[in-house]
């Protein structure tokens, strides 16, 4: 296990390294630059224009740029945003937890929801619960993040409006209320696109792993179980289930990067300050620093969700302990 | 054979339905196991024999089913109109099953001992602590060292015989009456296969339960059992005391089995083998099921389903040879072997 954490730590250094390199070019080849917007505006003269890129370097040599700014993000500088006017790595610490908060909250309640669904599906093979249910799953499961972010909203922000439209926080009404209006504050403000979130990955989740309990509830073990005069709700639960997580996680650990990328979209759809609106917007002002940063943000994440797919994939399965 | 037998499987038929048609795997199948007795279950791969084990512990599921003028009586109690709930009792505790892979039979991600203690968990309500006691007690009787430690590993750090003996001690927890072996040895090395055997006759020594031995291994039954049913084409063909048969069989088809083992000392370089394979179960021939694969067929063969004749006590055969036994001076070529239809096994 140790030696499986180590290798996989390298291997992420490695990956973020690439990842930062990859973004810095992209950025960089894109036409414009953080002062094209606020030039086309015509306040600014080219001269002055000219004068800040030689400010910020943006100047010199692609190449030079480019080891002047790993070389201080080695460093752990990120750099100063253009667009927030603010050091880049201030920009991340106020966007970063609302993203986690988003993310951590879908991804339990889908695992939850995911894990549920499938093993009543499983259990009730071929009925009208497993053939009900699968369906709409599968209506969740192929429809796109922001359509049905945007019908959310119409169905519990507009036309019964339970849940407030946007945002993290009541823009006015939450410097007044006391911890527990604030607690139910923020909840509210969650519940819409974490549900979001959740009823795309819990599809995933269930039809993935109703699958692997259908695939195990024929392997010998099972029979073996029953042998032992095992109730059908035991030999599930403690055999069948246990046994079929695996897929789930690996399963998990590789949609991470894809759940970043639904987040990004929904964020931008409920207008939630995280990561995805960070990023968003810094591409649409050529934040150099600011895109890059939220590049290897994303990088990082994804590389520590494949770790903990990997370590929870062996918690679950002893045989991956050993290798 | 006993007056009161622990198990009395009467008619047993279970049919699957399959694309081509029913399959009828276990085809109107009757034995008895006695009290204390080892009973040897001997075919070829698809005569049955599987089906008849899980039959038995009614584990027959999805497309199989057990035909309703079936009983399987257990200690005069017919398991097949049991309800399921009552079924679950019997499982594990009355009647116990050991399996041919000890490997894929054992659950990978639970230890050992949870596995053997869950037994005691189920059927004797046995609390957290006192299962894992009795798990590691098993484990002490089956002939593992170190059972303490070896209760908390896991089956992929087993060894193969380890692995089965782990299998026998999870079936042991309850003291069944009943022991299913379902090519217990067929996976293992050929020393360990000794070894469990061994362990078996020793523990049914100990605590008295009779054992149906499913084999196809006719030397597996020479060393344990006391009395032999072979099935073939999902029916009983012949039945004898284990000495009997061995001395003295009758079904050309045991005569076959007998022929296709190796004896220590033999004279024959190649062993020989029964021309064809067992037909289809959706399409079992009409008349003798051995006929096409038989060195002494005949038209009667082809014409009438043979009965279970009486040839001695206790021995019955399904073969027509028991009233025309004249005929048995003089073999011909199968029809399989001389067609070539069908080989391969």
């Amino acid at each position: 296990m140790r030696r499986l954490l180590a290798a996989r730590a390298a291997q992420a250094v490695v990956v973020v390294a690439v990842v930062a390199t990859v973004v810095f070019a992209l950025i960089h080849l894109a036409p414009g630059d953080p002062f094209g917007a606020a030039l086309e505006s015509g306040r600014v003269s080219p001269e002055v224009r000219a004068e800040w890129r030689a400010r910020y370097g943006l100047d010199r040599p692609l190449a030079e740029q480019y080891v002047r700014w790993i070389g201080s993000v080695a460093r752990g500088d990120l750099g100063w945003s253009f667009s927030r006017n603010r050091p880049v790595a201030g920009a991340l610490a106020s966007a970063l937890p609302n993203t986690l908060v988003l993310m951590g909250t879908a991804l339990l309640l889908s695992i939850a929801l995911g894990i549920a669904a499938a093993v009543l599906q499983a259990a009730r093979r071929g009925s009208l619960v497993d053939r009900g249910s699968s369906a709409l799953l599968l209506v969740f499961y192929s429809m796109p993040e922001f359509w049905l972010g945007l019908m959310l909203l119409l169905a519990f922000a507009y036309e019964l409006p339970i849940f407030p439209v946007s945002g993290v926080v009541d823009p006015v009404m939450h410097e007044y209320m006391g911890t527990w209006g604030r607690f139910v504050d923020r909840v509210r403000h969650l519940a819409l696109p974490a549900l979001t979130l959740t009823l795309l990955l819990s599809a995933a989740i269930a039809r993935h792993q109703r699958a692997a309990l259908l695939d195990v509830a024929r392997a010998d073990f099972t029979r073996t179980a029953r042998a032992k005069g095992l109730s059908p709700r035991a030999v599930l639960l403690r055999h069948a289930l246990r046994n079929s997580l695996g897929t789930t996680i690996t399963l998990l650990g590789l949609m991470f990067p894809a759940l970043l990328g639904g987040a990004v979209i929904v964020e931008t759809v409920f207008a939630w300050p995280g990561m995805g609106s960070l990023a968003t917007s810094a591409i649409a002002q050529r934040d150099y620093p600011l895109v890059s940063a939220t590049a290897i943000v994303g990088a990082v994440m994804t590389v520590a969700g494949s770790v903990i797919a990997d370590v929870l994939g062996a918690t679950a399965d002893p045989r991956l302990r050993d290798a | 054979m006993t007056p009161d037998p622990l198990l009395d499987v009467q008619n047993l038929r279970t049919t699957f339905s399959t694309d081509a048609g029913p399959a009828r795997a276990v085809d109107g199948v009757s034995f008895t196991v006695g009290r204390g007795e080892t009973v040897g279950l001997v075919g070829e791969s698809g005569c049955g024999k599987s089906v008849t084990a899980l039959s038995i512990l009614r584990l027959i599921d999805g497309a199989g089913r057990i035909e309703k003028d079936s009983h399987i009586l257990l200690e005069g109690r017919d398991l097949l109109s049991l309800p399921e709930r009552e079924m679950r009792d019997v499982r594990g505790n009355r009647v116990a099953m050991i399996w041919q892979e000890p490997l894929s039979a054992l659950n990978p991600v639970m230890s050992v001992g949870d596995q053997i203690a869950e037994v005691a968990r189920v059927h004797a309500h046995a609390s957290r602590a006192e299962a894992h006691a009795k798990a590691v007690e098993m484990l002490r009787l089956v002939g593992i060292a170190d059972p303490e430690q070896r209760a908390n590993e896991y089956p992929h750090q087993l060894s193969g015989g380890m692995r089965q003996r782990v299998v026998i001690a999870m079936a042991l927890v309850m003291s069944p009456a009943l022991l299913i072996a379902d090519e217990p040895t067929t996976a293992l090395d050929v020393t360990i296969q000794a070894q469990i055997l061994e362990l078996l006759a020793e523990v049914q020594k100990r605590m008295g339960m009779s054992i149906l031995l499913i084999t196809h291994d006719l030397g597996v039954v020479a060393e344990t059992a006391s009395r032999v049913v072979v099935m073939y084409a999902g029916e009983v063909v012949e039945e004898a005391p284990v000495r009997e048969l061995f001395a003295d069989a009758h079904h050309p088809y045991t005569e076959g089995l007998m022929r296709a083992m190796p004896r220590v000392g033999g004279t024959e370089t190649r062993l020989a083998t029964i021309p064809g394979a067992v037909p289809a179960p959706t399409d079992w021939p009409h008349g003798c099921r051995f006929r096409e694969r038989c060195p002494y067929a005949w038209e009667l063969c082809e014409r009438e389903h043979p009965p279970l004749y009486q040839i001695g006590a206790g021995h019955v055969s399904r073969c027509h040879l028991a009233i025309e036994p004249e005929r048995r001076a003089h073999p011909h070529v199968p029809i399989a072997a001389a067609t070539g239809a069908g080989a391969g096994e």
